[in-house]
């Protein structure tokens, strides 16, 4: 089935507290959500209202591998499978997106891995932006204390902050800057200050067939901002102080073959590490750039642009990752794709 | 270490989707569907040689991973491949790892 003909899902996590179901209940209020289901875990306490609303127990089966990333999550096996027989039996409208909201201590990984990895629902769905709340009173001290919520916003395609209005300035700006050091690529919205809408949060990812390029240079995020130091700076301390971001600029095209050989390898040595990787690939043998984006153990189906965003060409990829030697990563990268180049002439 | 492998069985794997066209899984650079898994072969077993492992295509449907002492196993896709190849070498299988990137890079 083509991207264009799959049902995106949002994902909203963020900490207990940070706002996410008050965020949701207003994205929910627009027309432009009409037409969106949700799946929540806590049902009723901020009075979350909506034709489409589902409530779901949390409850997550390991696979056998034993990792927390690659787990099927079977609650949401079984509430997404029974909304998508309603919609096709005509029994609840014809939903065009899915929301999930996620418990605050959810690791958005197993859910991601159960939309690409479940049989029934990979041929009718497809990830869409991963919304991250970060509250700006507590939100420092979440990242500081606690792996999940470095997880969150790392995982994030968009941030929003919440609460800016009841923390200080400068509480907000330390917040600000351990979140673009954590995530660089991914833009951070701030309610309380410039209202946002649903089209800003949920749409123009790289997949959406109404994205434009554009939309995937902006998902790729700025370059220089993808370098921050690596070193911990301000109050980053503990858990986000081991996890930064980096990107990687290679100035000719890849061999697919060979990057999918490193990639894969990587993933399997690090994946745990490796909270995102995502590139705009210029690969050997297709005019047009190849959006790869992984997160942990998974890789998303790749997805084909129809051009380049901007004049430059080459291949760019952010990795946040946990530890990891970024020289160390790039020196691999770079021996592994150079496997193509000698000896096997590429066609 | 785990992966999709488990659980997508002989479903599309990721790199498998890189050609002018993802929905028609064409390989990219104008290869054919063979050609490419030959390519994939050869580049494989540049790196796997270095635990002592040779990867070959399997009738087009999937890759046999061999020991030098002849043990085999049967793989589907470049996910499934590091697993197995851990399990028959007892060797951990890490592109960070300086040695190997060091061998790479002598290829
Ligand atoms: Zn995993």
């Amino acid at each position: 089935m083509a991207a264009a003909d799959l049902i995106p899902v949002n994902i909203v996590t963020g900490f207990l507290g940070s706002g996410k179901t008050t965020l949701l209940r207003r994205l929910l209020a627009s027309p432009e959500l009409a037409n969106t289901a949700v799946l929540v875990n806590e049902l009723g306490e901020v009075g979350l209202d909506h034709l489409l609303l589902r409530h779901v127990d949390e409850s997550t089966v390991v696979l056998p591998s034993g990792c927390v990333c690659c787990a099927l999550r079977a609650d949401l096996t079984a509430a997404i499978r029974d909304l998508y027989s309603k919609r096709e039996r005509g029994t609840i409208p014809r939903f065009d997106r899915l929301a999930i909201e996620t418990t605050g201590l959810a690791d958005p990984a197993p859910i991601i891995f159960t939309l690409l990895a479940e049989p029934v629902l990979r041929h009718h769905f497809r990830v869409g932006h991963v919304v991250t709340t970060v509250d700006a009173v507590n939100g420092a001290r979440h990242l500081a204390q606690h792996p999940e919520s470095v997880k969150q916003v790392a995982v994030a395609d968009r941030v929003v902050l919440t609460k800016t209005d009841l923390a200080g300035p400068a509480q907000a700006e330390a917040l600000r800057t351990a979140c673009r050091r954590v995530n660089p690529a991914a833009p951070i919205f701030e309610p309380a200050v410039d209202p946002i809408g649903p089209d800003q949060l949920f749409a123009g990812d790289p997949a959406d067939p109404s994205g434009t390029r554009q939309d995937a240079r902006r998902w790729l995020g700025p370059v220089a901002a993808a370098t921050p130091p690596e070193t911990g700076v301000g109050q980053a301390s503990a858990h986000d102080r081991d996890v930064y971001a980096f990107s990687v600029t290679v100035d000719r095209a890849l061999d697919w073959t060979a990057f999918g050989i490193w990639l894969t390898m990587l993933l399997h040595a690090h994946g745990e590490d490796i909270l995102r990787v995502k590139g705009l690939l210029q690969v050997v043998g297709v005019p047009t750039p190849v959006v790869i984006h992984g997160v942990q153990h998974l890789v998303h189906p790749p997805v084909h642009l129809d051009g380049w965003p901007t004049a430059d060409r080459g291949t760019r990829l952010v990795f946040i990752v946990q530890k990891l030697p970024r020289q160390v990563i790039e020196r691999s990268l770079a021996a592994f794709t150079r496997l193509a180049a000698v000896g096997e002439r590429v066609v | 270490m785990c992966g999709l492998c488990g659980v997508l069985g002989t479903e599309a794997h990721w790199t498998d989707a890189a050609g002018p066209d993802s929905r028609s899984g064409a390989p990219p650079g104008g290869r054919t569907r063979r050609q490419e898994r030959l390519h994939r072969v050869g580049l494989a077993n540049k790196v796997l040689k270095h635990y002592g492992l040779t990867l070959a295509d399997w009738e087009g449907n999937c890759f046999v991973l061999r020991t030098r002492t002849g043990r085999s196993a049967i793989v589907q896709h470049l996910t499934a491949l590091w697993p197995v190849a851990e399990r028959m070498t007892g060797r951990r299988c890490d592109p960070l790892d300086p040695q190997l990137i060091a061998a790479v890079e002598r290829e």
